[in-house]
């Protein structure tokens, strides 16, 4: 009998629904993954290697060479046809149909050959400096640091207070404890989309529009943080707290130095939510942050991307560098951000 | 001790005077308050009173941010909002980019989560079974989760634009090259395919969590009944996800009827109004506009509240009944 049921169960092959299921996931991966991937390899390609098209995969670059008798740096190209046929040249200047070329080890002679018989000798090249000339040409040193400013102290903020008020949710008893966990958790009705002009209105009457501050305040006090912290905070034994206050600890000292090292798992999935939330918060800075020096990453990306003649090689440049962080983050903490999306069902 | 803890050590120690001094006179249910009045001083200043100021806003006129100086107009914003011959042509209506917007919405929120919905449960569902690189796929399907709303549309705009990759393969193919987000119809597909794509993976997290908790023991006992696959996901299957479909179903009508960020990036909203949201024209009405009418758009976010109000509430309901 147990030989029948497990003969039954055993794969012996694959069958339709294996080959449908892992055909699907690739395509998918190439539907989830390969815009991204495509974004990265555009993104070190040279201003006119991304107006080739159809585009290369890879990053090319017309070849040149240095030749201090022309005149400096000068393009390279494969002669096609005629007499010097299947010869690397290197091109001085264009005459109406002609374009005059010399052999770089020999640069005195001009050779002259028809534009349609020579080809661009490409090469493979990163432009890496569509990355540093961010930083040398649009101050984006300063946006960066915006952004990073802005995400770190909010998260910080973030830990502090919602942790403060998950313990008091959790091992205090008073009156009124109840209804104010309610009330904290009922502000997830109240999306900031709702109350984009009262919040401008109070961000301006506190003088924190065009300032980091403006960004931060609003959204330090997460019902999402709150919730999580409180939930976990619950299952630490309160003989921990008791045995603490025998030894006359005072109760901030019992917060900071027993509940919130013990609370690190969920102080972690917190600190990476809040992360994200704050390196990709687009409408609310938008809305408060008008001048481009206090822009954030998002901001910046937005207000490149919108002028009329966009330089996509910065753009994407720029773009790669906003995703980089988070990648790098996802990558390390993977299993943590699935778990802790799994168990609490937020974002 | 490195200089990290050393600070934070220093930095924590500060409330220790005051919150000792506020010990010794409070009683400990009073302490609680004083733990919890930071948070809740965020949410008075950033939520609650927003609320009744976004009220004040929808009742007066005028173009002034400061309260006081808004002269009272009663429900005019809400009439000029709803003023329409036939609300079913948002160009017949006073306020037409509103109505655009509404129309645009409701079709972008039953296309875009009930195919995420889909293709969510189908994800779920493959990467449920004995799959090879289990974990690698599961990754790449959640990774644009991740991503800044600006990034996935940008990522999308350089693929979608004349000379983009699309259009190359399409002329590889040998089919004509399409200014996709040009084309009313077109930018509103990219809408919503973008959308599913940078939420999809967040939503398959959730459904496959549901379905990695199916005990075993029934998927098996059905198996030895040698039930029709189809029989088994309809019978088994969907009946026991169903608490984790409708946190998907719920969580995605909320965040779709807000949808904002990427589609405001990759199309503007439009060509013409053909991707205009609600929110979208929140923003315009209330800050990009020249003249910033503060009241009608505090009268158009009341109305979405309502919406995400009734949402929320039926996700409320929906979640009790998993619980209970």
């Amino acid at each position: 009998m147990a030989n029948l049921l497990t003969a039954r169960r055993a794969r012996i092959g694959w069958d339709w629904t294996d080959w449908a299921a892992h055909i699907y996931l690739v395509l998918g991966t190439l539907i989830m993954f390969g815009p991204v991937l495509w974004l990265v390899l555009s993104s070190v390609k040279s201003e006119s290697g991304l107006q080739a098209f159809p585009p290369t995969i890879l990053p090319y670059e017309q070849a040149s060479v240095e030749v201090p008798q022309r005149g400096g740096a000068l393009k390279l190209f494969t002669v096609t046809a005629g007499a010097h046929a299947g010869e690397t040249l290197a091109e001085v200047r264009r005459m109406g149909l002609q374009s005059q070329l010399v052999d770089p080890a020999a640069p005195d002679k001009l050779i002259r050959v028809k534009l349609e018989e020579r080809t661009p000798v490409m090469r493979l090249h990163a432009a890496w400096e569509n990355f540093t000339e961010l930083f040398s040409r649009f101050a984006f040193g300063r946006i960066v640091w915006n952004s990073l400013f802005i995400t770190v102290v909010a998260t910080l903020i973030t830990l502090l207070m919602n942790s403060m008020a998950a313990f008091a949710l959790s091992k205090y008893k008073f009156a009124g404890r109840d209804p104010v966990f309610l009330l904290m958790l009922a502000t997830l009705m109240i999306p900031p989309t709702i109350v984009l002009v009262p919040n401008y209105l109070i961000a301006s009457q506190l003088g924190l529009t065009d300032t980091p501050w403006g960004v931060i305040w609003p959204a330090v006090a997460t019902p999402t943080g709150v919730f999580l912290l409180r939930q976990y905070m619950l299952t630490l034994p309160d003989e921990l707290i008791e045995a603490a206050r025998m030894d006359n600890a005072s109760e901030w000292r019992i917060y900071w130095r027993i509940v919130l090292p013990l609370s690190a798992p969920a102080l972690a999935v917190l600190a990476i939510f809040s992360v994200m939330w704050r390196w990709n918060e687009f409408l609310w800075p938008m809305v408060v942050l008008t001048r481009s020096e206090s822009f954030t990453l998002p901001l910046a990306l937005n207000s490149f991307q919108g002028e009329l003649t966009t330089q996509w090689h910065y753009l994407l440049a720029m773009t790669v560098l906003t995703l980089l962080p988070v990648t790098a983050i996802f990558m390390v903490l993977q299993k943590h951000i699935a778990q802790g999306i799994a168990s609490a069902g937020v974002k | 001790m490195n200089p990290i803890s050393t600070l934070f050590a220093f930095l924590m120690n500060l409330p220790e005077r005051p919150m000792r001094w506020a010990q010794g006179r409070l009683s400990k249910g009073r302490l609680g308050w004083v733990f919890v009045a930071p948070n809740l001083a965020v949410f008075a200043l950033f939520t609650f009173l927003p609320i009744a100021f976004d009220i004040h806003y929808a009742l007066t006129g005028g173009t002034n941010l400061l309260p006081s100086q808004r002269p009272y107009v009663g429900a005019e914003n809400f009439a000029s909002l709803l003023d329409c011959t036939d609300h079913f042509d948002a160009n017949t209506c006073h306020r037409d980019l509103f109505w655009h917007g509404v129309w645009n919405t409701l079709r972008f929120v039953v296309f875009q989560v009930g195919l995420m919905l889909a293709f969510s449960l189908l994800t779920a569902i493959v990467l449920n079974r004995k799959i090879i690189g289990r974990s690698f796929f599961r990754a790449a399907f959640f990774y644009p989760v991740l991503l800044s709303p600006v990034v996935v549309a940008l990522i999308w705009k350089w693929i979608l634009q004349r000379e983009g990759l699309l259009n190359a393969a399409m002329i590889g193919v040998g089919a004509e090259p399409t200014n996709w987000l040009l084309d009313p119809h077109w930018a509103f597909f990219w809408s919503v395919f973008v959308s599913i794509w940078a939420h999809m993976g967040f939503y398959t997290l959730i459904l496959l969590a549901g379905l990695q908790a199916i005990p075993a023991e029934i998927n098996e006992a059905s198996q030895m009944d040698a039930t029709p696959p189809w029989r088994h996901f309809r019978r088994i299957t969907l009946p026991l996800l169903m608490p984790n479909v409708m946190v998907v179903l719920v969580l995605g009508l909320i965040r779709a009827v807000q949808v904002f960020d990427e589609v405001y990036v990759l199309t503007g909203g439009g060509p013409g109004s053909a991707t205009v949201f609600v929110v979208q024209y929140i923003y315009k009405t209330g800050f990009a506009d020249q003249i910033r009418q503060y009241g009608l758009a505090a009268a158009a976010s009341l109305l979405l509240a309502g919406v995400l109000l009734v949402l929320t509430l039926a996700q409320m309901k929906g979640s009790q009944k998993k619980n209970g």
